[in-house]
């Protein structure tokens, strides 16, 4: 592979330094790639892309007449995290998710931190995943997030920075494993030598933090997974996790609810289930009491839940913790439950239901990325510098229109990563999703996923939009 | 075992041993064309129409144009995705199964599944008619062979195996008899040609469609002669795609289902499958002839679907 004509350009890179020196982590897999012929790398770019698609490690395109399956694009060049640098990172998450979760407690039952002024009532009460039916409603150990996805991106200087916390349902873990097992495949030789830590455990963990929050005298509980079906785009993911840890994959009409007690139907009759890894929404779990109109969920589900006969990871009602407009206080609850002062740092956030930061936001949209407070997948986002005039009064519009469903940040020139690109290895744009786990510790899976833009230029880096992934090598620490 | 992962389980079993069967039929039927003189167009409508009923889909193969013709009946059993029947059709199924299960099977076996799924997606009718079918026709037979051993050697004996092969055993039964059915539809020319080259031609399709012509040989080592195929393929003890062969499998593996260490049966699905078996075990090759072999064929479908029945009702059942 040739690297005489990359340009670092005006980012971040995270291989090269500013002159174009190669970062001493980046050494190895250097000297490696360096005289490795493009054709034979071509040669296994396509070894891999047809190894997924034929292990089906793929997700379903809606909206496609064929119900097409594609794989998520895959680079072979791997991302590498040097073990100090992941060493911070795991101090800074740590007590984020803690806090997240404390403040799930808090927020379901005495509100202190309403009641002390950090957080305005109003942005809380009108959060669209903010559930005051479960007000003092407990969960097994207090946890609320079980299953964590952070989005993390590093700016021009290299700084990490939280983008926002996946605290419902965060996918992408599968992609994850199996770009590791594919890896493995086509560079067999890479890996006992390049001391990259292993993500084999992250199926064993999850297993044993479904466990942990079992209902109360469960001694040796059951645990499945609750998928909306086979043609979700995350079916692949699900069946994966359920596969690697054993346990039944389940979809609503599966269950049963009596006497609140959730059942399974087996071809022996019914039989108890006591943890349900869910991976649909809130609001389909239970006809009788979110939409009603939901084919996916179970009638009676969520009685049982209240009365702690099932426990449900993530817990019902996270989703007020992952609203973009709650973000911004995220650092507050850290120095408000834990008295600490955050170590990762967030991107400025201005609030459009703020009548002084709305005008800020409406005097500087072309400036600035303006986001829906709860969509995901890249969609309902304004990217200011990049957008048409008419794309941006259209969000003029919006923002006017209900304040409360939008924040604004400073464009962040996310940090790119040498890609295997048609025209030779360039720069794309990188961000980084780790997996946390909150069972009986809070454990971090030693890599995460590296989503790439793989469109020159772009910075959207969701499957749904021209991203790809990367391997993502975490390397043992000094200690 | 969830009800619904048996079933995809079963279902599995179903459509491949449906798939291989299809393929057998199709490439020894095209085969024995290459034997016929004067093949003219009536000639070819004789020769497919019976093969296309055997199927039970003549009426949806008329409702969509066709005409019984090679390319027609190799068309709509092979490659058209509105018979649901038709060797793509199955494979999509198995395949669909398949990704909703795929954690109950092995990785080779899903991935096996998985690649002939899309090897035929990519190969069109055209370009595989210009090459000769028979090649095709061998690799769909390859794939079920492959999937049969990894089944046989990598499945752990447990309820998602004994739902598989429960599948398979009923899916061979009744294609076995659908198979043996086609003679009855066949009209010879005249009376004389009973026992005649055509006849004998036209058994020995029906034997090769089961892969049963060299085991035919090796059991009764003489003429192919009616009579001793109809026992064979019907009556057979040994031979894995005989009729009681294969409701002998399938007996054994509901019991094991059902877990039943008593020699009575312990629900539906065992008792309709065992009764049909003891039938098959008590029943001579003369009474069949006697009564005719068509309407025995006939009432041992109608038995079968009574067993897939029983099973859907006993094990799949979503109680409401």
């Amino acid at each position: 592979m040739d690297f005489s004509s990359y340009e670092v350009g005006d980012f971040f890179d995270e291989m090269f330094e500013e002159d174009g020196t190669i970062r001493p982590h980046y050494q190895g897999i250097y000297e490696r790639l360096k005289d490795l012929p493009p054709a034979e790398m071509l040669q296994k770019q396509k070894a891999v892309d047809r190894a997924f698609l034929r292990q089906g490690v793929t997700f379903t395109v809606y909206n496609d007449e064929q119900g097409t399956e594609r794989i998520f694009p895959f680079d072979l060049f791997p991302r590498i995290i040097p073990g100090d640098e992941w060493e911070t990172l795991e101090r800074g998450l740590t007590p984020r998710i803690t806090a997240l979760n404390l403040f799930l407690k808090d927020i379901y039952s005495e509100q202190r931190i309403i009641k002390e002024d950090i957080i305005p009532r109003s942005y809380i009460e009108s959060a669209p995943y903010f559930r005051p039916e479960f007000m003092h409603v407990p969960v097994p150990k207090d946890i609320y997030i079980h299953i964590c996805g952070t989005d993390l991106i590093r700016d021009q200087n290299g700084e990490y920075l939280v983008l926002e916390d996946n605290a419902r349902s965060p996918s992408g873990v599968s992609y994850l494993l199996e770009n590791r097992e594919a890896m493995k495949k086509v560079f067999p030789h890479f890996f006992p030598n390049t001391g990259t830590r292993s993500v084999d455990r992250y199926t064993e963990d999850l297993l044993e933090t479904l466990k942990y929050i079992a209902p109360e005298g469960v001694d040796d509980p059951t645990a499945v997974l609750l998928t909306p079906g086979v043609y979700n785009s995350a079916y692949f993911e699900h069946s994966l996790l359920a596969r690697r840890m054993g346990i039944e994959i389940v979809e609503g009409s599966d269950l049963v609810v009596e006497n609140s007690f959730v059942y399974m139907r087996t071809t022996e009759g019914l039989k108890r289930v006591d943890v349900i890894y869910r991976r649909i929404d809130d609001d389909f779990l239970d006809p009788d009491v979110f939409r009603e109109d939901s084919l996916l969920g179970v009638r009676g589900l969520v009685d049982a839940y209240r009365k702690g006969n099932v426990s449900l990871a993530n817990s019902i009602g996270t989703g007020v913790a992952d609203d973009k407009l709650i973000y911004k206080y995220v650092p507050d609850m850290i120095r408000f439950y834990m008295s600490e002062e955050p170590l990762l740092a967030s991107v400025d956030t201005y609030v459009a239901d703020d009548p002084k930061e709305r005008s800020y936001i409406l005097d500087n949209l072309a400036n600035l990325v303006v986001k829906s407070t709860n969509e995901a997948g890249g969609y309902g986002m304004l990217i200011g510098p990049h957008s048409t005039r008419s794309e941006i009064e259209t969000f003029r519009d919006l923002i006017n229109a209900n304040p409360r469903n939008f924040i604004a940040q400073p464009p962040i020139s996310l940090s790119r990563h040498p890609t295997i690109t048609e025209e030779g290895i360039q720069g794309r744009h990188v961000d980084l999703r780790p997996y946390i786990l909150c069972g009986k510790k809070i454990s971090i899976l030693p890599g995460g996923l590296t989503r790439v833009a793989l469109r020159k230029g772009s910075l959207v880096v969701n499957s749904s939009q021209g991203g790809g992934s990367k391997d993502t090598w975490v390397l043992y620490g000094e200690s | 075992m969830l009800s619904r992962v048996a079933e995809s389980l079963y279902w599995i079993g179903r459509y491949i041993e449906r798939a291989d069967n299809i393929a057998r039929l199709l490439d020894v039927n095209l085969n024995i064309l290459t034997d016929f003189k004067d093949l003219n167009d009536s000639r070819l409508v004789e020769h497919w129409e019976p093969i296309i009923r055997s199927t039970g889909d003549w009426d949806l193969f008329n409702s969509l144009g066709y005409k019984p013709n090679s390319r027609a009946a190799t068309d709509f059993l092979t490659f058209d995705r509105s018979n649901p029947n038709s060797i793509i059709s199955c494979l999509i199924a198995a395949r669909q199964n398949a990704r909703i299960i795929r954690d109950q099977i092995p990785s080779e076996v899903f991935e096996a599944i998985n690649d002939a799924y899309l090897d035929l997606r990519d190969s069109g009718s055209d370009e595989i008619w210009k090459e000769g079918p028979y090649q095709f026709y061998n690799a769909i037979q390859n794939f079920s062979q492959l999937f049969q051993g990894m089944v046989a050697s990598t499945v752990v004996r447990g309820l998602g195996y004994y739902f598989m092969e429960t599948g398979k055993f009923l899916e061979r039964a009744d294609k076995t008899s659908r198979i043996l059915d086609i003679k009855y539809h066949i009209l010879l020319p005249r009376v004389q040609d009973v026992g005649g080259v055509v006849d004998t031609a036209q058994w020995t399709a029906i034997l090769r469609s089961c892969s049963a012509f060299e085991p035919y040989h090796r059991n009764f080592a003489t003429v192919v002669d009616p009579a001793l195929v109809t026992e064979f393929l019907i009556f057979s003890a040994k031979f894995p795609r005989a009729i009681r062969y294969s409701l002998a499998r399938l007996g054994d593996h509901l019991g094991r289902i059902s877990r039943n260490k008593h020699d009575r049966f312990s629900n539906e699905a065992e008792r309709e499958c065992g009764r049909l078996y003891s039938d098959l075990t008590y029943v001579s090759v003369e009474e069949v002839l006697d009564q005719g072999l068509h309407e025995y064929l006939d009432y041992l479908q109608h038995r079968l679907n009574r067993v897939g029945g029983a099973i859907h009702e006993t094990f799949f059942g979503v109680p409401d």
